[in-house]
């Protein structure tokens, strides 16, 4: 770990008409890490992520990518920067083949940047290119997946497609909005290795996630979401310990043995 | 009694599959079974002016070819941008009316102002829409349609442009071969343009913006300026066309912004196929000569003509090519469930 911060969100306020999904919410991720966010349903994880991407206008914060403010900016101007993000409803273009999907962010400013013209410098065409980046991700290079519709893809396949559109980018920073929901348990296992693999690679991640089993894996550090406001942040074991962070995610069944007993 | 349940199984052609990348040119059978179709049709479009060689049939083929490429640029914009547009009559005013000017006031020639209409009055187009372009669906296609009738009240109300009256005295083309022959010419390429670019990288960006508009701006890519492109091209073929019509006519007026350039393409893309881009070009070939032969009926024209549209949306909604392609490239037969 470098130590350097990539990201540094500060106070970001986000209220819709009178629900504040965002209160004062600050964190630093730093170069090279796994930075989980977590919290309970509702708590403003995503609509954090849509903020900071460009997605979603702030009312008020700020946002510094490489120590260069990219608050109010527009979602395609971060994307090239190197900030990119996952749906966590998964958006593929469904009535291209999976291969012709990633083609979409290759011809993007960033990638043409990197790729020369023909997308792939002297790697080949950004066909060839898109299916060298599906088969890092998991598709089978030999099989018909990666040029099936992605209308007909299940949904581990389209989840991987969400992480290949990042990587066609060629980020230094990927937001992940829950990549392992929707998954079977052997469609996690086979996920984590892959974001082993992403961090080695040099890319800082920031994941959103339910399943914290998986996450707290490869975390280094978590922060927790409670209706908009930060409640702690640190490393896992210790923020678990936490007794707010308890009382978030443990309150409700909390009242349920409470009427059980009554 | 026992009924069978039985639905209709659909299997890919083996000579489709093999068709699918470069084994195509391997036998001349496969050859065939990819250049026939469109031999057909390209063959076909050429013999239209020689099938029908009267005077007044000449000034429809015209007309219809010019239809046909404002359909092709509305399939293009909605079934490859997502942007349903209503401005083929504003394409063509746009179009119409600055080749008029070119050649009244500056005395150019058509072979000057036709271009010269195509990109200038595409350019104009794509500003005017600048704002609508965020909107999508039914509301881009409300304002699309506000735009020519908007148009056509100014151009009324301030007295410019010849008014009413329109520009007349345009210069008109040297041949009626020549008119017939170069509009079904640029109509071949730009049917086969669009095949082509919707299938390049920039086309599947088009097609992207379609299917998923946030993914798009998540990939890097500015929509409104993919958006823009697309208004640019279909608007430079919709100009083009209106350019044409002036030359045709000799005159640019306020008729040219008449909402039958916006509604017959869309009725021509029902009817052709969606999304096929030859569908909609098909459709005008049927749709208009089939007006002009309901002319015999009179006042019942109109009654006809609808009851074929409904007919039509009712049993082949789907449209003649999507059909065709299926019956070429499929077997269908039927099977027990």
């Amino acid at each position: 770990m470098s130590g350097e911060d990539i990201l540094q969100v500060t106070k970001v306020c986000k209220s819709f008409g009178g629900v504040q999904a965002l209160f004062n919410v600050s964190f630093n991720v730093q170069q090279g890490e796994v930075f989980g966010i977590i919290g309970p349903n509702g708590s403003g994880k995503t609509t954090l992520i849509n903020c900071i991407t460009g997605f979603i206008k702030m009312n008020s914060g700020k946002v510094l990518y490489k120590g260069k403010d990219i608050s109010y900016k527009e979602p395609n101007q971060i994307a090239n920067l190197g900030l990119t993000r996952t749906f966590q409803i998964m958006r593929p273009y469904y009535s291209l083949p999976a291969y012709k999907n990633l083609i979409v962010p290759l011809f993007s400013p960033r990638a043409r940047r990197a790729g020369g013209w023909r997308g792939g410098g002297k790697l080949g065409d950004r066909g060839t290119v898109s299916i060298d980046i599906l088969e890092e991700i998991g598709f089978e290079r030999d099989s018909f997946v990666p040029y099936k519709l992605a209308s007909s893809l299940p949904t581990g396949y389209l989840k991987r497609l969400e992480l290949a559109r990042c990587l066609a980018l060629r980020p230094d920073l990927i937001l992940c909005d829950e990549v392992f929901s929707g998954l079977s348990m052997s469609e996690i296992a086979s996920m984590v290795p892959l974001i082993e693999k992403l961090q080695m690679d040099g890319i800082t991640l920031v994941m959103i996630e339910h399943r914290l089993r998986e996450l707290f894996r490869v975390a280094s550090r978590v922060m927790v979401l409670n209706f908009g406001e930060k409640l702690t942040e640190g490393v896992p074991e210790v923020v678990m310990q936490d007794e707010k962070v308890k009382e978030a995610y443990l309150g409700s069944e909390k009242l349920l043995d409470y009427k059980f007993e009554a | 009694m026992d009924k069978v349940e039985r639905r209709k199984e659909r299997l890919d052609r083996g000579i489709k599959v093999r068709t699918e990348g470069i084994y195509a040119v391997s036998s001349l059978q496969e050859v065939s079974y990819l250049v026939l179709p469109r031999l057909v049709l390209i063959v076909g479009l050429l013999l239209v002016p020689l099938l029908m060689p009267s005077l007044y049939w000449n000034r429809v083929i015209s007309i219809v070819a010019i239809y046909a490429l404002l359909a092709l640029g509305f399939d293009f914009l909605a079934h490859f941008v997502g942007l349903v547009s209503l401005g083929g009559a504003f394409f063509i005013g746009v179009g119409g009316y600055t080749a008029a000017l070119l050649n009244k006031s500056l005395g150019l020639s058509p072979v000057f102002t036709i271009p010269m209409a195509t990109v200038g009055g595409a350019l104009i187009s794509t500003l005017l829409l600048l704002p609508a372009l965020p909107l999508r669906g039914v509301y881009f296609a409300i304002v699309t349609l506000m735009y020519p009738l908007a148009l056509m009240r100014i151009i009324e109300a301030l007295n410019i442009f010849g008014g009413t009256d329109g520009i007349l005295g345009v210069a008109g083309f040297p041949s009626r071969w020549i008119e017939q022959y170069l509009i079904i010419l640029i109509v071949i390429f730009a049917m086969f343009g669009l095949r082509r670019l919707v299938n390049e990288d920039i086309g599947l960006v088009f097609r992207g913006v379609k299917d998923n508009d946030q993914s798009v701006r998540a990939s890097g890519l500015s929509i409104t300026l993919y958006k823009a492109i697309a208004v640019f091209i279909a608007s430079a073929i919709g100009c083009l066309g209106g350019a044409y019509l002036s030359h045709i006519y000799m005159w640019a007026g306020i008729s040219q912004f008449a909402l039958d350039f916006s509604v017959i393409p869309i009725a021509a893309t029902v009817i052709g196929g969606g999304g096929t881009l030859v569908g909609p070009v098909l459709g005008c070939f049927i749709l208009v000569p089939i007006s002009e032969f309901l002319r015999a009926f009179g006042t019942l024209r109109i009654v006809f003509y609808s009851v074929i549209l409904m007919a039509f949306i009712m049993f082949r909604s789907e449209g003649i090519m999507v059909y065709a392609q299926r019956k070429y490239h499929q077997f269908e037969r039927w099977v027990k469930v």
